[in-house]
């Protein structure tokens, strides 16, 4: 008995201390709202998504890929992070973050401007990026973004991604991503129009919302320029490969 | 204290003290702590210790109350959690009071936040309704507010904290108002069913995870399977055209509720499905049962298997006796009914949520060791396009080759807004207030008589538009002789008769017979998907006051342009529902607006203050909301 009012009461204490987290934090955004009559409308909210995070079977070895976003902000501000990292034998071979303010301008479609940083591979790349992310008609998942780099580069990249329900648990996602160049980058082994494209299929398996094992296969392909370079340093144009990875978020 | 008697309805054990009663409730919840099957085998040895709990809350009669607000422990699932209640019952006790009477009731606060009680349907001064930032600040933790005031009516009410997100967890009860003349009503037993929802989630998590992810309570969803099978039914054709509406607006034709039975436990009187609420009768008697749907966001249809249910009251008010076989309770709603069971047998109460995602479940019996089996629960309903505000028979999914362009979807081309050609630029003036209003007493005579409804064209205001409403009724048609979503084809299905609003008519003559002077047009909107709710388009924390003059009489059309069931509560003034005969306006207090539907009703601003004007779905409140001025 003497237990369960010692929990209650640390419930309590830290619900308190949430709260009073909460309101420093409103405060010194200045988004404190008058309380009044029920909940508040528009909290301050955050929410991580690992969307991908997985081992691929590649040939020679296996990468360990994070995609991933979190957003911190309210109904129709956000600020929105996005990072691609990629590591392979214990190094990393990609590391991509942004940082954005993601504003909404339609009820499906949110405008983000903001930064990018390629920190590997080197020579590093910085960006200014705007982007627009939404769900489209016929529910196409959208991330789509113009990036304007140093030195006149520029960068468009298209993602789209579509679910489709086997079961309410069961779900296969197809995701199609485009990357275009303005100008060929040789250090990075880029070249100028379509550079690659990639396309997957990830068959996961809700456990719960928030968390679900997946398994797949990635297709991707270097095209042009690009694919010049990659043959010229070795490397292949396409390949195929099996993942095996997890989606949460929280 | 001294001043309350008790009373535990219809117990056939001797009568407990409030104290026992209490103690029995706790008892009950430590017993469903331990399975829901114990609970039940102790029934077979001790019958008082388990049929306690079984019985619902107790009752509080007089003329002064003291009640406190405080936490309790309780486990519904297993799993324990810890409740807001007052004086540590779910639902609160039941009030009972005299029509007539001024009644005191001293609430003090136990919680380490603020507190306050609304009392849900009562005509009383401002100060005294309980909203806080509106009537009053509030109750403070370890202070206590005093309500005071006359009570000028009778039937069935309830109550419910007005606090944060107090209500989900537990902060409800009945209030039950005996007339001072003789109850035009007969019978000779009732029982008050206080149906909710509760979830081991917290509150605010819940509108976390709404906010997150919208469908995150829908596991429902449209399936690869499902869309197999209408291409093998009907054909990829017409399958791709039912499905087009659906693709372009981005929405689900299966988003019913937005939180379901995958989180809430629903409950009869405090008492789960599984151990089933117990309400006794004998024999040929006339019962009475008094439903209060005190959920916070669940919709029930509610029927008794067996029994033809004589509904007489709605909201409290009496209506023209109408016999129904089911019927749907809004969140806030209160329909009292009669049943005559004529069988020594018992019969179940059963309560499935709209979305058909669980139920509340109770036993009506001549003995506790009777119970009747539980049906199981109706097919779950899908959304049409009449629901989306298109001109459209309801249920007709079946129409396609539509031109979608027209249909208003708000999305990237929607903000192109001069090809809809919809938007009448008097609104504009108006979009700050969010308000349509007919401007002129020499437009009176185009206003629809009172009683028969708006005759008016239903207009789009500029605030309407961006990124926070995602859809607007084109066609909005009216709610009033639909029996809503999931209803419509029980007749035809299970020769039910459920009930429409069409069919209330008050029991007395109108007494207000005055025409409305103008009328004032909401709209409710939202984007299901960023989980937000306003009115017009302009949320409570952006909104100036809904102005009413002192005396004025005005109808009030509410257009809903979302998808989704509104129960629209309106404080301290009635909504008098134009049902269709003016002689007889059944008055309410809360009002279901059905998706892409309008429904109007009548108000005579005759008490002056601050209202609050809300959806009663408590997660979408906090957006969805107006303060009515009347002055």
């Amino acid at each position: 008995m003497k237990k369960k009012m010692n929990e209650k009461i640390k419930q309590i204490i830290k619900n308190k201390h949430r709260r009073l987290i909460a309101y420093t934090l409103l405060t010194v955004l200045g988004l404190a709202q008058p309380v009044l009559a029920g909940g508040k409308d528009d909290p301050l909210l955050s929410k991580v998504m690992i969307d991908q995070l997985e081992l691929r079977d590649a040939d020679d070895s296996n990468p360990l890929v994070l995609e991933g976003q979190a957003w911190l902000g309210k109904d129709l501000h956000k600020l929105w992070l996005k990072a691609d990292v990629e590591r392979v034998a214990g190094e990393t071979e990609e590391l991509e973050l942004q940082a954005l303010y993601s504003q909404a301008i339609a009820p499906y479609w949110d405008l983000q401007v903001g930064l990018r940083q390629d920190s590997k591979p080197t020579p590093s790349r910085s960006w200014a990026v705007l982007g627009l992310q939404g769900l489209a008609p016929y529910f196409f998942e959208v991330d789509s973004a113009l990036f304007i780099g140093e030195g006149g580069r520029t960068a468009l990249r298209v993602q789209v991604e579509y679910e489709l329900l086997f079961t309410q648990q069961l779900i296969l996602s197809s995701e199609l991503e485009a990357n275009f160049y303005g100008q060929n980058d040789s250090n990075l082994g880029i070249g100028s129009g379509l550079s690659d494209l990639q396309a997957g299929l990830r068959l996961r398996y809700e456990i719960r919302r928030e968390f679900a094992p997946y398994i797949g296969i990635n297709w991707q392909k270097s095209y042009g320029n690009s694919a010049g370079y990659a043959r010229k340093a070795g490397h292949d144009v396409q390949d195929t490969q099996w993942v095996l990875g997890i989606r949460a978020w929280f | 204290m001294s001043k309350q008697t008790t009373d535990i309805q219809l117990l056939t054990s001797p009568l407990m003290t409030r104290r026992h009663f209490v103690s029995g409730m706790a008892a009950g919840s430590a017993l469903l702590g331990l399975g829901l099957g114990l609970g039940l085998e102790v029934n077979a040895g001790s019958v008082n210790a388990s049929v306690l709990p079984r019985t619902g809350p107790s009752t509080l009669r007089g003329k002064q109350f003291d009640l406190t607000i405080g936490y309790q422990d309780v486990n519904f699932t297993g799993t324990p959690r810890v409740a807001t209640t007052v004086n540590g019952s779910l639902p609160a006790p039941v009030l009972r009071w005299r029509e007539g009477d001024r009644v005191t009731l001293r609430v003090k606060n136990n919680l380490s936040v603020d507190t306050s009680i609304h009392w849900h349907g009562m005509i009383l001064p401002t100060e005294m309704d309980g909203v806080p930032g509106l009537s009053f600040g509030g109750i403070k933790p370890g202070e206590i507010f005093e309500y005071q005031f006359d009570v000028k009516q009778s039937g069935t009410y309830w109550y419910h904290s007005h606090s944060g997100f107090q209500e989900p967890t537990g902060l409800y009860g009945a209030i039950i108002i005996d007339p001072k003349l003789p109850d035009p009503v007969s019978y000779d037993r009732e029982h008050v069913v206080v149906l909710s929802d509760w979830s081991d989630e917290s509150p605010h998590d819940i509108y976390a995870k709404l906010k997150k992810l919208s469908h995150y309570y829908n596991f429902r969803e449209r399936t690869a399977i499902d869309l197999w099978r209408d291409i093998k039914e009907k054909g990829l054709a017409q399958t791709w055209n039912e499905r087009a509406m659906w693709n372009q607006m981005r929405m689900s034709e299966t988003d019913i509720a937005d939180v379901t039975g995958y989180t809430y436990i629903h409950l009869m009187n405090g008492v789960t499905p599984a151990e089933g609420w117990v309400g006794l009768f004998k024999r040929g008697e006339k019962v009475r049962l008094r439903f209060i749907n005190a959920s916070s966001m669940t919709i029930f249809d509610l029927r008794i298997p067996g029994l033809t249910m004589t509904v007489v009251a709605a909201d409290g008010q009496n209506v023209q006796p109408v016999s129904v076989d089911e019927f749907r309770i809004g969140v806030a709603e209160t329909y009292d009914v009669i049943v005559e069971p004529s069988a020594a047998r018992a019969y179940t109460v059963f309560a499935q949520s709209i979305d058909r995602s669980g139920y509340a479940r109770g036993t009506l019996t001549p003995d506790v060791g009777l119970t009747a089996a539980v049906p199981a629960m109706d097919e779950a309903p899908v959304l049409g396009h009449g629901d989306m505000g298109m001109a459209m028979n309801h249920g007709d999914h079946s129409m396609h080759g539509m031109d979608h362009s027209q249909h208003a979807m708000a999305d990237m081309r929607g903000m192109d807004h001069s090809q809809h050609g919809m938007f009448a630029m008097k609104g504009m003036d108006h979009s700050q207030h969010g308000i349509v209003e007919t401007p002129t007493q020499s437009e009176t005579q185009k206003l629809g008589k009172a009683g028969l409804g708006s005759t008016r064209e239903i207009t789009h205001v500029a605030s309407e538009l961006g990124p926070h409403v995602d859809m607007r009724a084109e066609a909005p048609q009216s709610g009033l002789n639909d029996p809503g979503l999931g209803l419509r084809n029980h007749q035809q299905l299970h020769g039910r008769r459920v009930l429409t609003y069409a069919d209330l008519k008050n029991l007395t003559p109108t007494l207000e017979k005055r025409e409305p002077s103008r009328e004032i047009e909401l709209h409710l909107t939202g984007n299901m998907s960023r989980y937000m709710w306003s009115m017009n388009g302009i949320k409570f924390a952006d909104a100036e006051p809904l102005q009413l003059k002192y005396g004025e009489r005005v109808r009030i059309t509410l257009v809903n342009d979302t998808m989704m069931t509104h129960p629209m509560h309106l404080h301290g003034l009635w909504s008098e529902l134009e049902t269709g005969d003016p002689d007889y306006i059944p008055r309410k207090h809360t009002v279901l607006v059905q998706p892409g539907a309008k429904i109007s009703y009548l108000v005579s601003a005759d008490a002056i203050g601050r209202w609050a004007y809300h959806c009663h779905l408590v997660y979408h409140m906090p957006g969805m909301f107006r303060e009515v001025r009347v002055s």
